[in-house]
């Protein structure tokens, strides 16, 4: 339970962490809030010969609104954006589904960009950044490219994150008028991992419901027509996965159990 | 950049219940172990190891996290507050860490330290929690001797308890 060694890079600026990481490449791995890297280290899960600590770089820290889009960048804490008093107004999934995110005490250290980064398949911020269509900004001495949440999000624990690329920033579009949002999870415990995490986005003419905790990634599917039968359809189409905690019909039919309540209570919100 | 190699120990400088600390740590040396061998400061508990148990709760610059889940380096020039930087004199001890006393809110011990560090910090930010929320609070805590009623008791407790020595100052 204690890592192997690793030389330990601490960049100040942005050209620090980019020439770093095209030297290093695959053997860096990047140190945000380490919630995940650092037990992956421990238990020797991963073994990078470099580790890149981004948290001391200049001007990845902020939160700002961007195009409609809340811009969260590669240092903020998820305790940081769940305190970030226009939340609520821009956009309700991620206050409602950044509670989740852990507990209170790893949401102190844990980075929103991190999350993403780890692409963990129950994770609950790669879902809402898919479901609300987000994106997200890469960066490396090469120059800048932004990546749809569709893109990013390629299988469990993979992304289009090339090895000497850092995640700058991911940006959440705000809410617009008319929409209704709503997030729901089940887990054995408020903090664990979630079984099935549900985020549904509701417009005038369609839901969105997009699933974590299921599949190899967040899926997510538009239904026009937000039938049993249609939900139903989709559920079965999704690649469950089962494991100690649930099996792979248990967790379809929590899709189609908890997605029913999900996307029926983001209708409602609709204001 | 300065780069910290695998295989030689490093000077760590941090600031540790208000005293400043110095000792060395190879980068991949945990904060936990820093603390508890390089520090001496035992109070300091590792259950997991892996930022599940919360036993190894600390506050850093203002902030919770697990020891565990942090490298001693990456923690250099930060400032740290831990179990035994609680009481407010040797021998005597703070309202919450009387509550715990008062309510037998520990059994074996071992996840106390994580407890209290954690609702030291968290009933300065949240003076009036409701029964609901300390315990959603505490789902980052594990206590393997399952006293979770006693330690919500005294929790609720502790933060009435704070509530009127600010009110009476």
């Amino acid at each position: 339970m204690k890592p192997a060694p690793f030389d330990y890079l601490r960049a100040e600026t942005l050209a620090e962490a980019h020439d770093a990481l095209a030297a290093e490449g695959g053997d860096a791995a990047v140190l945000a809030g380490g919630q995940s890297l650092v037990p992956l280290l421990s238990m020797r899960m991963a073994r990078p010969k470099v580790l890149l600590d981004i948290m001391h770089v200049e001007g990845l820290g902020g939160i700002s609104r961007e195009d409609n889009a809340i811009r969260v960048g590669a240092s903020v804490r998820q305790a940081d954006l769940l305190a970030w008093p226009e939340l609520a107004k821009h956009q309700p999934l991620l206050a409602q589904a950044l509670p989740w995110v852990g507990h209170w005490q790893t949401r102190a250290r844990g980075t929103v960009c991190g999350s993403i980064a780890l692409a963990d398949p129950s994770a609950e911020l790669p879902l809402c950044l898919l479901a609300l269509g987000g994106e997200v900004t890469l960066s490396s001495a090469k120059g800048r490219r932004s990546v749809d949440a569709a893109d990013f999000f390629t299988g469990v624990m993979s992304t289009a994150r090339r090895d000497d690329e850092l995640i700058e920033a991911a940006s959440f579009p705000c809410r617009r008028a008319g929409e209704g949002f709503t997030f729901r999870e089940f887990a054995r415990r408020h903090g664990d991992f979630a079984i099935v995490a549900c985020a549904a986005v509701a417009t005038e003419k369609s839901v969105r419901l997009a699933i974590g905790g299921v599949a190899d990634r967040p899926r997510m599917r538009d239904f026009d027509d937000p039938s049993d039968d249609a939900l139903r359809d989709f559920a079965e189409g999704l690649d469950a996965r089962g494991d100690l905690h649930a099996t792979a019909d248990y967790r379809r039919n929590l899709v189609r159990r908890l997605g029913r309540i999900t996307m029926d209570e983001a209708r409602r919100c609709r204001a | 950049m300065p780069r910290l190699s695998a295989d030689t120990r490093h000077t760590v400088r941090l600031e540790v219940n208000g005293h400043l600390q110095e000792s060395e740590a190879e980068p991949r040396m945990l904060l936990t172990d820093f603390l508890r061998h390089k520090l001496g400061l035992t109070g300091t508990h590792v259950g997991c190891e892996h930022g599940v148990c919360g036993a190894c709760t600390i506050q850093i610059d203002g902030a919770l996290a697990r020891a565990c889940l942090m490298l001693a380096v990456q923690a250099d020039g930060a400032s740290i507050r831990t179990v035994e930087g609680l009481a407010p004199e040797p021998g005597g001890l703070s309202i919450l860490q009387e509550a715990f006393r008062r309510h037998h809110a520990l059994q074996c011990g071992f996840c106390t330290a994580g407890i209290l560090v954690s609702l030291d910090w968290y009933l300065r930010e949240k003076p009036e929690p409701t029964e609901a929320e300390l315990r959603e609070f505490l789902s980052g805590h594990i206590c393997r001797c399952t006293g979770y009623v006693p330690i919500v008791a005294a929790a609720l407790d502790a933060a009435q308890r704070l509530r009127e020595a600010k009110g009476s100052k």
